[in-house]
């Protein structure tokens, strides 16, 4: 008691509890945003197609055509859906910085309510994988994570590498790393398949099956070094090397000393 | 005599009336051994050696080599209640659940690699040095025997844990034993107890990886060191050297305490590594089962050339009669490592016939005055080099932004381009720095000082060199061209004219060199200013 | 002056320069105490290793820069193990150069060539030795002796040939039979064509019957990828496409070449990539190889449905999966 009110009467202690107010208080209006936000009426939704269609007009039309139908460079968007809108867009790869083999992980351009927007008239177009809500994503309750480290061996590790750090495809394409990928985009990539990516239907990889991978992913994501530095963990290959200059960097230094003549 | 001096009289003494080891210890105890950090090379791998047995007798006690299928329960949440073998959930549990096992784990597998990075570091400066000339050409062979070994021990170490890179290495083994013609499929049937993966190929392994590779290794090592010993460590050039003599420091006390010492540093770096890096991760690969596979699966490097000249194999593959024969897996399996391997081993031989020369070498040589046998070395290397590169092409284009295909292409061509040019320009290389030393011998060392001269030239001021570097510089023989006659008396062609053609072609190649600086052009250089 | 070339000469071993530990006590003395130092980092390593063993849990990490979030049992274990180690191995070695007599010392090389007189002994007692026991006056004995060794060899042969079965049909057959169910793996469940959207693939094997167990042995042979494209990207022959479902097509995931799980499928490109050796294959003309040392396209599954719409094998393989061997025809 003495302690707690020793504390009471510190220099820092009115600034903090003033600090801890605003953000209450903040954070109370941002939960209370979003549970408006959850229910949209029909005039909302259809306000943000306009404003999404406006989005794609200036950002997205000039590859994949006004009514987003696909051109020589880019793929038609009717029927991809929401998630694959969010995915592409939440993740920066789109839109795409230039015509390289492969669009990047990069800044993201819009922001969450622009991407809602594209997302929304992308799938006012035609129906498609929708984007997965936080109800949808709760892998912590019902995934498994030994369960989803088989699934992701069997379906995601030739690719994305065994501890989901990607790894090469013919011609340049490569299986980005799964590392800091948020769950959402995780699930959206697999439902909707991007760019080289294949699509991992919800029959043959159940959505349960789906958030245990995520887990498993989001496990090995927070899995400390349990022996020493991780070497990237990507196989042999640096161990070799590490083998090559720091091992045998060491002992031949130690081997000159050795052989060098004492003053 | 102090207590201490009696009590070690008597014992010696005790040991002595029994097995007369007094004058051998004598002599042995006082025996030579020259300085030179490139001569502790061989140590790395001695040492690595009696670490392996040690830490790999610990793994012995937890390890189970077995295949029998079993439910994981241990600490590692991400693989509870999976099935796996045996052998993998025994190497979980002795690296999760036995204080220090990871480290020896680890330690182990470092161990490992060094021993491999040592060998082939060691077998460089001999090759380099000319050291495996006569009277060491056994020793040259037992080495190669115990790389060509060392390659198999550690792929068989590394097949163990049955998680799942090590068993698609051995599905990679199993196809290349498949692929061999008439034999194959039974050779591999015998080999896996059935088809692959079956139940009996951990626990064979095992007693190979433990037990017969391990014994025919230290016997190979006893002789290889009993053969060092016997014939005496080679020097490098120097003055007072010569090949009737070896200077250097006593083993007892100087050598015993620095190789006794560098048993320790060995062991100690090997433990830092072991403490510091992760090596061999089996809980992120997973157990092994055919239907999974990881992007960019290797193997350890000392194989990865081979899987690296596997991959650029082109896609040959011969159907006749009803019979298969695969060439894409034969020729980079197979057939070019078992060349290499024949050409490495019978080199000491193939250089003696080339030049002529049956003398016996003790006085090491620069590489610079074997151009040719650096050159061929330089080719050599690169070939593996080109090849171990192309091991890890997916692991390469994917942290350089290249393409797998542009480096598959680069190895395919490279294979073949680069290893000529590399002799080339070693070649040439040499005998530049032959030149080198020839001016350094005879007009002495450069100093960046200009000095003008009374009639108003520049000359810049060359400083003499020591006389025991003008001799390490000069000491070398430069061997003239062998001269087999191919033409008898009478100017008939003798039998067997073509190999003498050929050896005089090869050695008349071989004794290109700068010649090298004497004492009468120094005279004469030094009566000309 | 002589013609002769005059080469230079070997002015002989050095002088000896001496250690300043030689010369003034104090450096001596110095290096002793340099040496006493090392020691002790050892054995603090030591202390540091057996404070790890007992103190610090086993779960506990310690966050390392460069490393990362590193186990400190692990960790601390090594490095007290590490620094034991090595400083025994430095202090000795520094011992050795500053303390230890430096004075380089000469011993001559003996011949390894024995003298002629041995060497003509040694001729004459193999010869002797050789002909008291006969060998070359008694040709039958020389024979039947080499004939006995050889055939000897034969034994181990022999005896190593139950190490495993003989390969029979093992090679060529796989559990796939005509209406065998495709289910996925993992999950065992049968797939309906419905199921699978154009550019999804799924990893599937075999049904099990009731009480039937699948061993690492039948994965091996019986992994089968499927993909589903648009029909029309086909670019198959009538017999492949009859072997196809509304664009669904199955392969066997066994690589041609060495064996490996081929199932990296690139879905713009509709080529399936061997993480092992770079073979790639086009899945729209039946996987044929189009980069890479596999010399043969995998095999295809030839698939349909079966009356409640799950997919099915339509046949058995027609060729055998994986890696080339000698007895394969084709």
């Amino acid at each position: 008691m003495k302690r707690l009110s020793r504390l009471r009467r510190h220099r820092a202690a009115g600034p903090l509890l003033l600090i801890f107010a605003l953000l209450s208080i903040g954070t109370t209006f941002q939960v209370a945003g979003a549970v408006t936000n959850t229910t949209p009426t029909t005039a909302d939704r259809s306000a943000t197609i306009e404003e999404g269609k406006q989005i794609f007009l200036k950002g997205c039309s000039s590859c994949h055509g006004l009514n987003a139908e696909g051109g020589a460079i880019a793929p038609s968007l009717i029927g991809v859906g929401a998630a694959s809108v969010d995915f592409q867009v939440g993740t920066g790869r789109m839109p795409m910085a230039d015509m390289s083999t492969q669009a990047m992980r990069k800044a993201v351009v819009y922001t969450p309510a622009e991407i809602n927007a594209l997302a929304t008239y992308v799938a006012s177009l035609a129906p498609g994988p929708e984007v997965p809500g936080d109800e949808v994503l709760n892998y912590e309750r019902d995934g498994s994570v030994a369960e989803g480290g088989e699934l992701f061996r069997t379906n995601c590790a030739m690719c994305h590498n065994f501890a989901g750090q990607g790894g090469a495809l013919t011609q340049g394409k490569y299986a980005p790393t799964l590392m800091g990928v948020e769950p959402k985009h995780i699930y959206e990539a697999m439902i909707t398949g991007p760019q080289s990516m294949p699509v991992f239907s919800d029959k043959t990889l159940t959505p349960e099956e789906k958030l245990s991978i995520i887990k498993w992913i989001k496990a090995a994501e927070a899995e400390p070094q349990l022996g020493g530095a991780a070497l990237g963990r990507v196989g042999p290959v640096t161990e070799g090397l590490l083998a090559w200059t720091l091992g045998i960097g060491l002992l031949i230094g130690v081997a000159v000393w050795l052989a060098m003549k004492a003053r | 005599m102090t207590a201490r001096e009696r009590i070690a009289g008597n014992v010696a003494g005790y040991v002595d009336d029994r097995t007369g080891a007094a004058k051998w210890m004598k002599k042995n105890l006082t025996k030579v051994f020259p300085d030179h950090w490139s001569f502790l090379l061989g140590e790395i791998c001695l040492y690595s050696f009696i670490i392996l047995l040690l830490s790999g007798t610990y793994l012995t006690f937890w390890f189970d080599p077995s295949q029998r299928e079993v439910i994981y329960e241990g600490s590692y949440e991400p693989l509870n209640g999976l099935k796996m073998s045996a052998a993998y959930a025994s190497t979980l549990d002795l690296s999760f659940e036995v204080r220090g096992g990871l480290l020896m784990r680890q330690i182990h597998h470092w161990a490992a690699l060094i021993f491999m990075v040592g060998i082939v570091v060691h077998l460089l400066r001999v090759y380099f040095t000319g050291a495996f000339r006569k009277p060491r050409e056994f020793n040259w062979i037992i080495g190669v025997g115990l790389l060509t070994l060392g390659i198999v021990e550690g792929f068989l170490g590394y097949s163990l844990p049955d998680d799942l890179l090590s068993g698609t290495g051995i599905r990679i083994a199993e196809a290349i034993i498949q692929a061999i013609p008439v034999v194959g499929s039974y050779l591999a049937f015998f080999a896996f107890g059935g088809a692959f993966p079956g139940e009996s190929f951990i626990p064979r392994i095992y007693t190979v990886h433990v037990l017969l590779l391990p014994g025919i290794f230290l016997a190979l090592i006893t002789v290889h060191l009993m053969l060092v010993w016997y014939q005496k460590h080679t020097q490098f050039p120097g003055p007072g050297r010569t090949e009737k003599n070896v200077v250097g420091y006593p083993l007892m006390p100087v050598y015993m305490a620095k190789a006794g010492g560098f048993f320790f540093i060995v062991f100690g770096v090997t433990a830092f590594l072991g403490a510091v890096a992760s090596i061999n991760p089996i809980w992120l690969y997973g157990p092994y089962t055919p239907g999974q596979i990881s992007a960019g699966s290797q193997p350890d490097w000392y194989m990865g050339w081979l899987d690296g000249l596997v991959r650029m194999a082109p896609p040959l593959e011969t159907h006749a009669f009803g019979y298969t024969i695969s060439w894409n897996i034969l020729i980079p399996g197979l057939i070019l490592p078992g060349i290499m391997f024949t050409l490495l081993a019978l080199y000491p031989f193939i250089e003696s016939w080339a030049t002529g020369d049956k003398r016996e070498h003790h006085l090491l040589d620069r590489p610079r005055n074997a151009p040719n046998r650096t050159a061929i070395g330089a080719m050599a290397l690169t070939f593996t080099l080109v090849c171990l590169l192309n091991g890890g092409n997916d692991i390469i284009a994917t942290t350089f932004r290249l393409t797998i295909n542009q480096m598959m292409w680069f190895s395919r061509i490279a294979v073949v381009v680069l290893p000529p040019i590399a002799f080339i320009v070693t070649k040439r290389i040499c005998l530049s720095l032959q030149r080198a030393d020839r001016e350094l011998v005879l007009h002495g060392k450069e100093t960046g000082r200009l000095v003008r001269l009374p009639h108003g030239e520049f000359v810049e001021v060359h400083e003499p060199i020591s006389a025991e570097k003008a001799w390490t510089l000069t000491s070398h023989e430069q061997l003239a061209p062998l001269e087999i006659s191919e033409y008898d008396a009478s100017g008939v062609r003798l039998p067997g004219s073509l190999k003498n053609k050929i050896r005089n072609r090869i050695s008349r190649a071989n004794a290109v060199a700068v010649p090298k600086a004497t004492e009468s052009e120094r005279k004469e250089l030094e009566g000309h200013h | 002056m002589s013609n002769e070339i005059e080469l230079i000469k070997d002015p002989g071993l050095p002088e000896h320069i001496h250690r300043r530990a030689d010369l003034d006590e104090k450096y001596a003395k110095r290096a002793e105490n340099q040496v006493a130092i090392l020691f002790m980092l050892s054995a603090v390593g030591t202390l540091l290793l057996i404070f790890s063993y007992i103190f610090i849990d086993t779960d506990s990490f310690i966050f390392i820069p460069v490393m990362g979030e590193v186990n400190s049992h692990q960790l601390f274990l090594g490095l007290g193990m590490a620094m034991a180690l090595f400083f025994i191995g430095a202090g000795a070695i520094h011992w050795a150069k500053t303390l230890m007599p430096d004075h380089e010392v000469i011993a001559e090389r003996h011949e390894f060539r024995s003298p002629d007189e041995d060497r003509e002994e040694f001729v004459k007692t193999v010869k002797s030795g050789a002909g008291a026991a006969g060998l070359g006056r008694r040709p039958l004995i020389k024979r039947t002796l080499g004939l006995a060794l050889g055939l000897s060899g034969l034994t181990p042969l022999l005896l190593l040939r139950d190490l495993g079965p003989l390969p029979e049909d093992e090679l060529t057959k796989t559990s796939w039979k005509a209406g065998t169910r495709l289910v996925t793996d993992p999950g065992d469940r049968p797939i309906k064509a419905t199921d699978l959207e154009v550019g999804a693939v799924a990893q599937t094997l075999p049904e099990l019957a009731e009480g039937e167990h699948r061993t690492l042995n039948d994965i091996a042979k019986d992994a089968v990828l499927l993909i589903r494209l648009r029909p029309e990207e086909f670019n198959l022959d009538a017999e492949r496409l009859s072997w196809t479902h509304e664009g669904i097509i199955a392969f066997s995931k066994i690589c041609s070449h060495m064996g490996c799980a081929v199932a990296l499928y690139e879905q713009q490109t509709k080529h399936l990539l061997c993480p092992c050796h770079q073979s790639t294959f086009d899945v729209t003309r039946a996987a044929k190889v189009i980069f890479g040392p596999a010399a043969r396209p995998l095999p295809q599954l030839a698939i349909t449905v079966d009356s409640e719409g799950y997919l099915v094998a339509q046949a058995p393989f027609n060729e055998p999966v994986g890696p080339s061997f000698w007895e394969r025809s084709s």
